[in-house]
């Protein structure tokens, strides 16, 4: 079970004016229950790599495999991938339709083809799960605040209990607290239920603290698929790249020149905290 | 898919037809377009069309590009040619299917009216084309500008054209964006019969409305921000000013009308019917 690209293209509106190579030749492999990062800056062809997951946009050329089934294939069941891979857009509160919440998030479940009562208590677990309060379930999805609509839509999705959750930017546009606690969640979602997550994120430091696997995307060509370590290792052309790495490993890499033997591999703050510490016990 | 809407919109590329004054090409189309209706013979036909392939040479716009923006029309474009078929009476009939016969004028007036109509909106896409919105805008303004006079508010009505006319592809990117969502939740908009499909356009609709809205409210404050009041004292950072190149742009269209109203009135060319 996992999804595998062979040598993807994606050319959007070919042979025009507006002709744009989105992606060029990606070739990658997320096994199951993997957590992976993709990072990127604007434009480097984050949103319509992970858009192909799910077969929401068709590739130019090359193949890819859902449970090694090429899902280009005639007669794929489109359907059923989509019910396997849920996919979560960026700024996803601006799909809610229904008159409340619940409803809201029973959409996904219905076309699915459950009962009713399946649909609610599907509907129940995934706003519990992603922190909406009971009160908040029967009120109008409008009437919720930014942080609280985005929660309802993650639910959407959640929901349909895909087996592949791809997110797209999940924490754009909200405070600090918000962020940490649906990205939280996810974690906390893939631990529980070895979900295969794909996170897109412009934040290293968020993809640095959950991801095992990093993918950097630029100008739409896979630049590193690697272990979070491995990859802040070229923070350097990572800048090149229009990104940077998260802020430890610049002041890991600081505090090494200044003469004080710490590992720069270190990706988050409180693996930073530990092994600085740990160095200055042993310079004590 | 909906990316492929091509009608309407620019298609930038570096061409003298890009660089004329929107007057000008407001103007000329809809000379264009009236000329379509000044004659009735084929040797018009095939004034227009020369005048049509040359226009399209000259903007640089890709044929297939153009063709494309036709798609929408078909529908419209076959019921015209179906009715013109069948249901004129007078001229020899040609042959008969069931109860309804088609006739030499019948014939005639089918094809006459679907040329027209390609024309037509080839002929306006054109202007769209080549023409950003803001071009276009000011053009109409400043076309529009002796009316004012009359108390119409035309720089209010050219700046709502303008928005509107902005808001075709954000909303476009937006309905593609939202069909997606839904789709990834498992929504089919292509199954089922009329109700049901209708009804399966509502989750694209309702937060479509909203995001509209949502823009609307977004944009007004952005202007007032600026402090936008309205055309009254407003000056433009790009004048319209003709160039040599327009009052070129004139002549042509001029020499092109005479041709055709006095090709299509009086050069005798007859085609089997036509």
């Amino acid at each position: 079970m996992s999804i595998r690209l062979e040598h993807l293209n994606y050319i959007y509106s070919p042979k025009t004016a507006y002709e744009k190579h989105a992606l060029r030749d990606i070739c990658l492999e997320i096994p199951d229950g993997e957590f992976v990062g993709v990072i990127g800056h604007t434009g480097s062809g984050k949103s319509t790599l992970i858009q192909h997951f799910n077969g929401l946009i068709k590739a130019t050329d090359g193949k890819l495999f859902y449970n090694e089934e090429n899902i280009y294939e005639p007669g794929y069941n489109m359907k059923n991938l989509r019910n396997e891979v849920g996919l979560v857009f960026q700024y996803p509160e601006h799909q809610l339709f229904e008159v409340d919440v619940m409803s809201d998030v029973c959409f996904g479940p219905k076309n699915q083809g459950l009962s009713l009562e399946e649909c609610e208590a599907r509907a129940r677990d995934a706003l519990k799960l992603v922190g909406l309060k009971e009160k908040y379930y029967r009120s109008s999805p409008f009437e919720l605040s930014g942080g609280q609509k985005r929660r309802a839509a993650i639910a959407g999705v959640l929901a349909m209990r895909p087996k592949v959750l791809v997110l797209d930017e999940p924490t754009a546009g909200l405070d600090p607290k918000g962020r940490d606690d649906i990205l939280e969640q996810v974690a906390f979602l893939h631990r529980q239920t070895s979900m295969t997550v794909i996170l897109v994120s412009h934040s290293m430091e968020d993809i640095a603290r959950y991801a095992d696997r990093i993918i950097v995307m630029n100008h739409g060509e896979v630049m590193y698929n690697d272990a979070p370590k491995a990859v802040f290792a070229h923070y350097m052309e990572l800048e090149q790249a229009g990104l940077a790495a998260p802020q430890v490993t610049y002041i890991m890499h600081d505090l090494k020149e200044q003469g004080i033997p710490v590992d720069t591999g270190v990706t988050t703050v409180s693996e930073a905290a530990d092994e600085i510490m740990k160095v200055l016990e042993k310079i004590r | 898919m909906i990316r492929d809407i091509t009608i309407g919109q620019y298609y930038p590329a570096k061409s003298i037809l890009h660089r004329l004054d929107p007057r000008v090409k407001l103007v000329s189309t809809l000379l264009y377009l009236i000329s379509l209706f000044l004659f009735r013979s084929i040797a018009g036909y095939l004034v227009a069309t020369v005048f049509l392939i040359g226009i399209i040479r000259a903007s640089r716009v890709p044929f297939g590009y153009i063709v494309k923006g036709l798609k929408p029309v078909i529908m419209l474009l076959m019921i015209t040619v179906v009715f013109n078929l069948f249901l004129k009476k007078d001229g020899e009939i040609l042959f008969t299917v069931w109860k309804l016969s088609v006739t030499t004028v019948g014939l005639r007036n089918a094809v006459y009216m679907a040329v027209r109509l390609v024309y037509l909106i080839i002929g306006s896409s054109l202007m769209t084309f080549t023409t950003t919105p803001n071009e276009l805008t000011d053009g109409i303004e400043a076309l529009l500008h002796p009316l004012n006079k009359i108390h119409v508010p035309v720089h209010e009505v050219a700046m709502m054209m303008s928005i509107a006319l902005r808001f075709i592809p954000i909303l476009l990117e937006e309905t593609d964006k939202i069909m997606k969502a839904q789709q990834a939740r498992g929504a089919d908009f292509e199954s089922g019969n009329i109700i049901q499909r209708a009804k399966a356009m509502i989750p694209i609709l309702v937060p479509l409305f909203v995001s509209a809205f949502r823009r609307a409210y977004d944009l007004a404050m952005a202007m007032e921000a600026r402090c936008y009041r309205g055309g009254e004292g407003r000056t433009k950072m790009k004048p319209l000013r003709y160039k040599g190149r327009d009052r070129a742009a004139y002549g042509v269209m001029a020499v092109y009308l005479v041709a055709v109203v006095f090709v299509g009135r009086y050069v005798p060319l007859k085609v089997w019917i036509f």
